[in-house]
């Protein structure tokens, strides 16, 4: 791609932001009642986080294992391609993602995280499965088009951190969530999205606290 | 706020909360006054000056309601006396949108511009193909190399396919003023029949060699981005037309801009891109009637540069 500095991210943007959120509506649509199963993995999720022992974090691992899994296939593959022709590649990194979050769930944990880790990263997770779908509703998007943990990249992504946090995760398996979070954030702000600050400003802040608490006990 | 400027942005409301219906009693009638056509030059062949591009305007993947609308504009595009459509592998579901709705409405005098976005020139004639098919036509009236990729190599291929009568025309394009030292190259060098740019009352640069280059070597030339993807026409949103708008018929900015565009001797075609019904009949407008002359032209960049 000759003169690549003269290219900006609006160049690599080929659909409209109604185009966008239609396809999550049809996506909702076609896959509820899902989003139930979605919502009750979640809790669950901040549930493992919140009890102490590992068996309980490999648990909540597993349970993201499957979410990446299915999103990638079900939303990358099987409908954001339509409009994205980036969306097989996305499918791609996040049957890795699943992967490397059920290697991590099968590998023995290390040390538990300090209290105050725990309470950031269930302050993230709690964000992702309890808020996020409702900013759907305080947008001009509406309930079909709300994106729920489990069944939509982007607050999947968010939980991941916190859990991955919560976990003390190698670094490896920050990579691709924390990727997700620049991609999907660059795009709903070249699509005008009001809370497209929440993606990046939530992989800048998952950082940060894991790099504070990483010596901590 | 000027009532015409206000009706544009009216209907633009309309669109993103009505899902793209629109009411035909808020816009002029579409006229009878036919477009205004130019020849293409290395075939002398007659195209009407605006055409309908299709990028991300037609990339709605599977959505049956969004589908219908584009459908809808092809078919107020076509009923307006439209026939160049422009697109791309590169946009997405848009080839097959609009191969669908061509099954539909059936078209008489369809002239079909594609093109072809791949690297290695062996890949281009699977692409060129796929894209046929999601077209469902025949074959293509004009296939572009997009960007200049790989174009040596696909500018054989197209070349091939034109000897072979499978193929009429043969372009390249590029957008937003890039390469341009390299279009002029392969505009002096191969034989073509169209380059694609991007030129409108801002984006000028085209007009000191490109443009003249093509007059000389008779290549036609196709307009992207007329509105600079909908950044100009929202700029000049709210402010009123000038007082010469009047003496070419135009009632609002968008007619203008597209009058300054396609008045200009060089230019065979802007393809403005929209997924709106009442925008393209407002577009075809633009194609009739009085045209700029030079001086108006220059009058149309100075205003449009103060007030954008």
């Amino acid at each position: 791609m000759s003169e690549w500095w003269t290219y900006s991210l609006s160049d690599f943007l080929m659909f409209s932001q109604r185009s966008y959120y239609r396809l999550i509506a049809l996506y909702n649509e076609a896959v509820w009642p899902a989003h139930l199963l979605g919502l009750a993995v979640g809790l669950a999720v901040i549930v493992c986080v919140a009890r102490p022992g590992p068996q309980m974090r490999r648990v909540a691992l597993l349970a993201l294992a499957l979410a990446w899994a299915w999103i990638g296939w079900a939303y990358h593959l099987e409908r954001y391609a339509d409009i994205n022709t980036a969306g097989p590649w996305f499918a791609l990194a996040f049957g890795v993602q699943a992967l490397l979050l059920g290697f991590l769930a099968a590998r023995p944990h290390g040390a538990a995280p300090a209290r105050m880790q725990k309470q950031v990263a269930l302050g993230f997770i709690s964000l992702a499965v309890l808020a996020y779908p409702l900013l759907a509703l305080g947008s001009s998007h509406g309930w079909e088009q709300s994106e729920v943990f489990g069944i939509a990249p982007d607050p999947t992504a968010i939980a991941t951190l916190g859990v991955l946090l919560g976990c003390r995760a190698h670094a490896v398996a920050w990579l691709i969530p924390l990727a997700w979070c620049a991609v999907s954030g660059a795009t709903l702000m070249e699509l005008r999205v009001g809370h497209a600050w929440l993606l990046p400003t939530s992989a800048i802040l998952a950082v940060a606290a894991g790099l504070l608490f990483r010596h901590s006990r | 706020m000027t009532p015409d400027s206000s009706r544009r942005r009216l209907l633009q409301t309309m669109l993103a909360t009505s899902g793209g219906l629109v009411l035909p009693s808020l816009h002029a009638a579409p006229t009878t006054v036919p477009l205004l056509t130019r020849p293409i030059p290395s075939s002398g062949e007659q195209i009407p000056v605006i055409g309908l591009g299709s990028w991300i305007t037609f990339n709605v993947g599977r959505d049956p309601q969004a589908r219908a609308e584009c459908a809808s504009v092809m078919r107020q595009f076509f009923a307006g006396g439209g026939r160049m459509i422009d697109s791309s592998p590169m946009y997405g579901s848009a080839q097959d949108v609009i191969g669908e709705a061509l099954q539909a409405i059936k078209p008489p005098r369809l002239f079909s511009a594609d093109k072809v976005w791949i690297s290695g020139g062996a890949r281009g004639p699977g692409q060129i193909e796929t894209s046929r098919k999601l077209w469902r036509v025949p074959h293509f009236d004009l296939l572009q190399v997009h960007n200049l990729l790989s174009w040596d190599e696909h500018l054989k291929t197209l070349q091939a396919m034109k000897k072979q009568g499978r193929l009429r025309y043969v372009g390249i394009t590029t957008s937003e003023g890039r390469r341009h030292g390299e279009i002029e190259k392969i505009m002096a060098s191969q034989l073509i029949d169209f380059v694609q740019v991007s030129y409108n009352a801002l984006d000028r640069d085209v007009e000191q060699r490109i443009l003249p280059l093509a007059r000389e070597r008779r290549i036609g030339v196709i307009v992207n981005r007329p509105f600079r993807q909908g950044d100009l026409t929202q700029a000049l949103a709210g402010k009123p037309l000038p007082g010469w708008a009047a003496e070419i018929g135009c009632t609002t900015w968008a007619q203008a801009l597209l009058k300054f565009i396609v008045s200009h001797p060089a230019v065979t075609c802007a393809i403005p891109a929209t997924s709106s019904v009442a925008h393209v009949r407002e577009n075809l407008l633009a194609g009739t009637g009085r045209m700029p002359d030079e001086a108006l032209r220059k009058r149309i960049a100075q205003d449009v540069e103060r007030l954008a």
